[in-house]
């Protein structure tokens, strides 16, 4: 198969996925009787129409090459870092290095992807960003709080520009037998993080008996854990065929993706609530914000992308 | 319209100022919406706040000393806005309030900030007796109180450049009239309106 077909093929088996979740929700909604249940069902339609949404987006990025579908995580990066400082208490003293933050250290990053330049990519924001900003914030001569400060910009910068920005990044690997299909690569990373948290949630809601973390994510269940990332796995193995690995391999890295996935949820979902919220936003009506769907991603790309590169990039 | 609409597009991408219509809904009547005021952004977010329609017949008003000073803040702010620049400190005899006066006799509703000038915090403070003399002197027209949470983050005073935070913009009920109501009792209970919504 050419790399087109793969992709016509996976986008399709997408499509009619997101069909058959359209149709339940329409079932669904005819059959639900109680208040509590409508709710959920209405939550759940906007959750698939919101993918509808995604789904579209990213196709068209796809299509349009490697340069759109870097902006567009660029894009993603600056719109979850505003919502992740919007929540998190800043002071005025740190305007410039929020500033910085937003229009230096996103366009560098981004641009170093697109540049191909791997040993910049890995070091700007764990090196150069991370001993900017204070400095920055220094200069305004508030010591009130400073390491908290401090922490906090740095924390959102690694997490929403450093962690997202791996996605895109697997476009400048240089596979060999693999050239020319990256993005192929790129969609698997989330077609796995995104499903995986969907069957987690749903054989949650089906089977979920033991809450893992109460305190902290009061959805996330023992059963939709196992049986729910034991799915994504499954699903993982068998899109094996549009990646560079075998079955095998493919089983084990989306193991990695699903285990991933999961502390990222839990870990973003701690964050959130230590900023007194329940959702990061309201940008993706069903979801919550930008944060609520990247949250999985954000912990499972950059380790995805260096076993990736460690094992399959000579 | 063409700045007014890059101004608003820009406004959406950096705040976002989503708008929160908690106690009425957007409608054509004339109105005097009042808000709090923490930054040179607030009246852009209000502007953008506001569906289109209501936008042609509503202006912003804003102090001469800063938006008259270049021809760039002033087209900014005379095309791109609708603004009405009021003087805020007015030579012998002229009623700074005259412009305003003007644009609600013709049946258009305004924006102001009746504190007068920015400040650093969340909530806002003493405000100016202009509220007081437009309300009565235009009956008609509903006051509704404004609250702009997070712009005194995205641009704090003496920033040049604003930072990208998510800023909503939340509407209020129209503040009712008592007959024979004091003008510092007045002041204080729309004082009071906007801190509710905050």
């Amino acid at each position: 198969m050419t790399p087109m077909e793969k992709f016509v093929w996976l986008i399709g088996g997408i499509v009619a996925l997101l069909t058959l979740a359209s149709l339940i929700g329409f079932v669904l909604k005819r059959r639900v009787r109680s208040e509590n249940g409508l709710e959920t069902v209405l939550n759940l339609q906007q959750r698939v129409n919101a993918w509808w949404v995604m789904i579209g987006i990213f196709s068209i990025a796809f299509l349009l090459g490697p340069t759109t579908t870097i902006v567009l995580f660029a894009l993603m990066s600056y719109l979850a870092l505003r919502e992740f400082l919007t929540l998190t208490p800043t002071s005025p003293n740190d305007h410039r290095a929020l500033f910085v933050a937003f229009f230096v250290i996103i366009p560098v990053q981004f641009w170093s992807i697109y540049d191909a330049w791997y040993g910049f990519f890995t070091i700007f924001i764990p090196v150069y960003a991370f001993l900017l900003l204070p400095s920055l914030s220094a200069l305004a001569q508030n010591t009130d709080q400073f390491l908290e400060r401090t922490a906090k910009i740095q924390w959102g910068v690694m997490v929403v520009v450093y962690c997202v920005s791996h996605v895109p990044a697997l476009l400048i690997l240089d596979i060999p037998g693999f050239t020319g299909q990256n993005a192929l690569l790129l969609l698997y990373l989330l077609l796995v993080v995104q499903i995986s948290d969907v069957l987690q949630y749903v054989c949650g809601k089906l089977w979920g008996k033991h809450k893992i973390a109460p305190v902290v994510s009061p959805s996330k269940t023992v059963e939709g854990l196992v049986f729910g990332g034991a799915l994504a796995v499954g699903v993982g193995t068998a899109m094996w065929w549009i990646t560079p690995f075998a079955p095998a391999y493919a089983a084990a890295i989306s193991l990695v993706i699903v285990i991933m996935g999961f502390l990222g949820g839990l870990v973003m979902s701690a964050v959130k609530r230590s900023l007194g919220a329940k959702d990061w936003g309201s940008m993706i009506s069903g979801h919550g914000g930008m944060m609520d769907r990247l949250d999985s991603v954000c912990f499972a790309a950059p380790v995805f992308f260096h076993l990736v590169h460690y094992f399959y990039v000579p | 319209m063409f700045l007014s609409r890059c101004l608003v597009f820009l406004v959406r991408l950096l705040m976002g100022a989503t708008p929160r219509w908690l106690g009425c809904e957007p409608h054509p009547r004339q109105r005097i919406y009042f808000a709090n005021h923490t930054s040179h952004i607030d009246t852009l977010a209000i502007w953008s706040a506001l569906p289109p329609a209501l936008r042609k017949h509503t202006h912003a008003v804003a102090a001469a000393d800063y938006w008259g000073k270049t021809a760039l803040r002033r087209s900014i702010a005379l095309k791109g806005l609708n603004a009405v620049l009021v003087e805020r400190q007015p030579g012998q005899g002229g009623n700074p309030l005259t412009p305003l006066i003007d644009t609600l006799k013709q049946g258009d509703s305004l924006i102001i900030f009746p504190e007068g000038t920015r400040r650093p915090q969340r909530l806002p403070g003493e405000f100016k007796s202009g509220l007081f003399r437009l309300a009565q002197q235009f009956p008609d027209a509903e006051l509704i109180p404004v609250y702009l949470e997070n712009l005194h983050r995205c641009m704090p005073k003496g920033a040049l450049l604003p930072v990208p935070l998510i800023c909503t913009v939340r509407f209020g009920e129209p503040l009712g009239r008592l007959p024979e109501e004091h003008k510092d009792a007045f002041l204080a209970r729309a004082r009071q309106a906007v801190e509710e919504l905050a």
